[in-house]
């Protein structure tokens, strides 16, 4: 089951196999990771350029932690693949994607279709996250930035 | 008021298409009960006993009078014609079908409206100040910071699936109107010594089943700060809440567990590290949202003399009128509260008339208060008897407001799925009883706050009388508790031993109104009775 993936990215994805957390620190220099909700993501920082591949797992959609650690993540620099797994449904693709994920493996399988869909629900966006998008509050007020 | 531009438009009209889909996909059952309730709930919509509810956000609690007009024309289109005022500001309406709640929210949306966030694990509605912009005692309007906040929290997408719900309230005056420390986040916006303005961080409040008043986190953030460090409060919770145990799982559990000392040790840290990604709207937005906020084109030179000659009017103006920062108006509370009524219930036609009352005699503004009330803010003082008038011909003149009929009451068990026992019924009977206006005065400054179950949405532990509805044994019995405050002196209310039948509690309560009166002091309402007193002499009278 859920052997789609949705990838986001332009390089070559990574094959290496995910060592668990758990094991990461033992395993010399793994190229991918898998974090459990509970993981604490700022332990991976001065591991980051030797990652490819980071997995963050849902075991349960509900569970949000995982966003913190993308943004986390991505805010210390993080610019390999970091990939939603587990029980990622298709109304939760475009916060996750606005987290700094950029690839998504889902228990359910999504369409490239859906997803693209998903990723489009919103005009504009009032945050300034990790995603390089331009908040509302910025662009009501660029002409004055220019000043 | 603040006004949408297209952006915020667009983004409520976005919510509504979203939302029109997921419910397609719902009623073709492509989604399953299971996948559909967290989208469902972050759009406000409840399934409750008996049909769905609908509760529609009205940010820090403001309405414009084409808003009401608009609640009130829902009400009858889609509902049975009347709505609920609830303790957090927002609008609930009890009988929705849910192939219709797409056009109720295209409809909301036609007046800058929406439900968005009105339920779920994720940051609710921001709640404020009723008296905001009209209030003497205020150092600001809070409502701008509230709005700051309001478009941060839509959509937030890293905080939209938090260990549980998220409440915010803002107020800018040292008399908390608002309920504010029993919030998740309160913040009391301050000026330093320098005079500059921020906001004063209070963390881990709440009531449910385990009441707590929050600490201060932070004395001030400056202004141009708060929305960095509401995200780093956030990040800190989204990543450390419990999320074993549902009922352990607000941030008031995580601040109590690991201490506040512990909890702002790694929000300063959080801060540090968000500060510089420059995530924070510039002042220019903090000022564009500002000017909207302006003081509504006040007349001067108007006249302060009231003409008392009708003596029921007199008692209306004494009770539910304060004073106006601007000479010549005063701000009014029409009470949803008349005798035997539903705390909070206003009819479509009530609301139209509110509508109009707002849009001719109070600058079309009008404000839901955390008691469910509705409040005028800027009326002209000579406009007061013909507003009365009209209030009171429409069941609306109900001269309570504070006193002992001016009852807080959830939903409760006729509504309620979480409910234990009936909260209406309750509240009905307790203002019957004490229907005597000239009883109530006497009593004075009385809060009787009622819930249904232990999750509190009635905040029975915030009232000077509080009474939480509980199963025993398969029947409805009633926990009785004094001393809680939701004010600026906020306390959590004791509870006084076992609990009682329905009559059983009325009675109890009357005893404890008449052990307040033989003891009480010069200008003590019943809650400094009680602080001076003690438990004793009311456990005496009424299980004596």
């Amino acid at each position: 089951m859920g052997e789609t993936l949705l990838r986001y990215r332009d390089d070559e994805a990574s094959t290496a196999p995910a060592v668990s957390f758990g094991a990461f620190a033992d395993a010399g220099n793994a190229a991918a990771v898998r974090m459990e909700p509970g993981d604490d993501a700022r332990a991976l920082l001065p591991h980051l350029a030797q990652l490819a591949r980071i997995d963050i797992a849902f075991p349960s959609f509900g569970d949000g932690r995982g966003y913190s650690a993308a943004r986390i993540l991505r805010e210390h620099g993080y610019a390999g693949e970091l990939r939603a797994v587990g029980d990622v449904l298709i109304d939760q693709l475009s916060h996750m994607r606005r987290c700094g994920f950029d690839a998504f493996a889902p228990d359910r399988p999504i369409s490239a279709d859906a997803a693209a869909k998903a990723f489009a629900t919103w005009p504009e966006v009032y945050q300034k996250t990790v995603d390089g998008r331009a908040p509302i509050w910025a662009l009501r007020h660029s002409e004055t930035d220019h000043d | 008021m603040y006004q949408y531009d297209h952006y915020d438009q667009a983004m409520v009209d976005a919510r509504v298409e979203e939302f029109r889909g997921q419910v397609a996909r719902r009623l073709s059952g492509e989604l399953t009960e299971d996948q559909f309730k967290p989208l469902r709930l972050k759009n406000g919509l409840y399934l409750q006993l008996h049909a769905y509810m609908l509760r529609v956000a009205i940010p820090y609690g403001t309405l414009s009078s084409r808003q009401m007009r608009m609640l009130g024309d829902i009400a009858d289109k889609y509902d049975r014609g009347y709505g609920h005022f609830t303790t957090r500001q927002n609008l609930q309406y009890n009988w929705i079908k849910l192939e219709q709640t797409p056009d109720i929210l295209a409809d909301l949306a036609t007046v800058e409206m929406h439900a968005i966030q009105t339920s779920g694990n994720c940051i609710r509605n921001i709640s404020s100040d009723q008296y905001a912009g009209a209030a003497a005692d205020e150092l600001v309007d809070p409502r701008p910071y509230a709005e700051l906040l309001r478009q941060w929290s839509s959509f937030h997408p890293e905080f939209d699936y938090l260990p549980r719900k998220f409440k915010f309230a803002v107020i800018a005056s040292d008399t908390d109107r608002a309920a504010m420390r029993l919030h998740d986040i309160g913040i009391q916006i301050v000026a330093n010594k320098a005079g500059e303005i921020g906001a004063k961080f209070h963390v881990g409040g709440g009531m449910g089943r385990t009441p707590m008043i929050a600490p201060v986190i932070r004395d001030f953030v400056p202004a141009l700060q708060m929305i960095s460090y509401a995200e780093a409060c956030l990040r800190v919770y989204n990543r450390y809440g419990r999320r074993d145990n549902k009922y352990k799982a607000r941030i008031k559990i995580l601040v109590h567990e690991i201490g506040a000392d512990e909890y702002r040790r790694q929000v300063e840290e959080e801060f540090a590290h968000i500060l510089p990604l420059g995530l924070e709207p510039p002042a220019a937005e903090l000022a564009r949202i500002k000017s909207f906020f302006a003081d509504p084109g006040f007349e001067t030179g108007l006249p302060e003399t009231i003409d008392r000659s009708d003596p029921d009017f007199a008692l209306w103006l004494d009770q539910n009128t304060v004073a106006h920062k601007q000479p010549g108006y005063a701000v009014v509370t029409i009470s949803l509260k008349p005798a035997g009524g539903i705390p909070g219930d206003a009819s479509a036609d009530q609301m139209r008339l509110m509508a109009d009352l707002a849009h001719d005699l109070s600058l079309d503004e009008l404000r839901v208060t955390h008691t469910q009330n509705i409040v005028l803010p800027h009326v002209k003082k000579a406009d007061l008897y013909p507003l009365w008038q009209k209030l009171d011909a429409a069941g609306l003149g109900t001269a309570n407001l504070d006193l002992i009929s001016d009852i807080i009451a959830c939903p409760g068990l006729d509504y309620c799925s979480l409910a234990n026992a009936r909260s209406i019924p309750l509240a009905q009977k307790i203002s019957a009883r004490f229907a005597d206006m000239d009883r109530q005065r006497d009593l004075g400054e009385l809060k009787v706050k009622i819930s249904g179950c232990i999750n509190a949405c009635g905040h029975h532990h915030a009232g000077h009388i509080g009474i939480l509805g509980v199963d025993r044994k398969g029947t409805e019995n009633y926990q009785l508790s004094f001393g809680g405050s939701e004010a600026a002196d906020t306390s959590l209310a004791q509870i006084t031993g076992p609990g009682f039948s329905e009559d059983g509690v009325i009675d109890a309560l009357e005893k404890a109104t008449e052990i307040y009166l033989a003891q009480r002091g010069d200008g003590e309402r019943f809650l400094d009775t009680y602080r001076r007193i003690g438990m004793a002499p009311f456990k005496e009278a009424i299980y004596g």
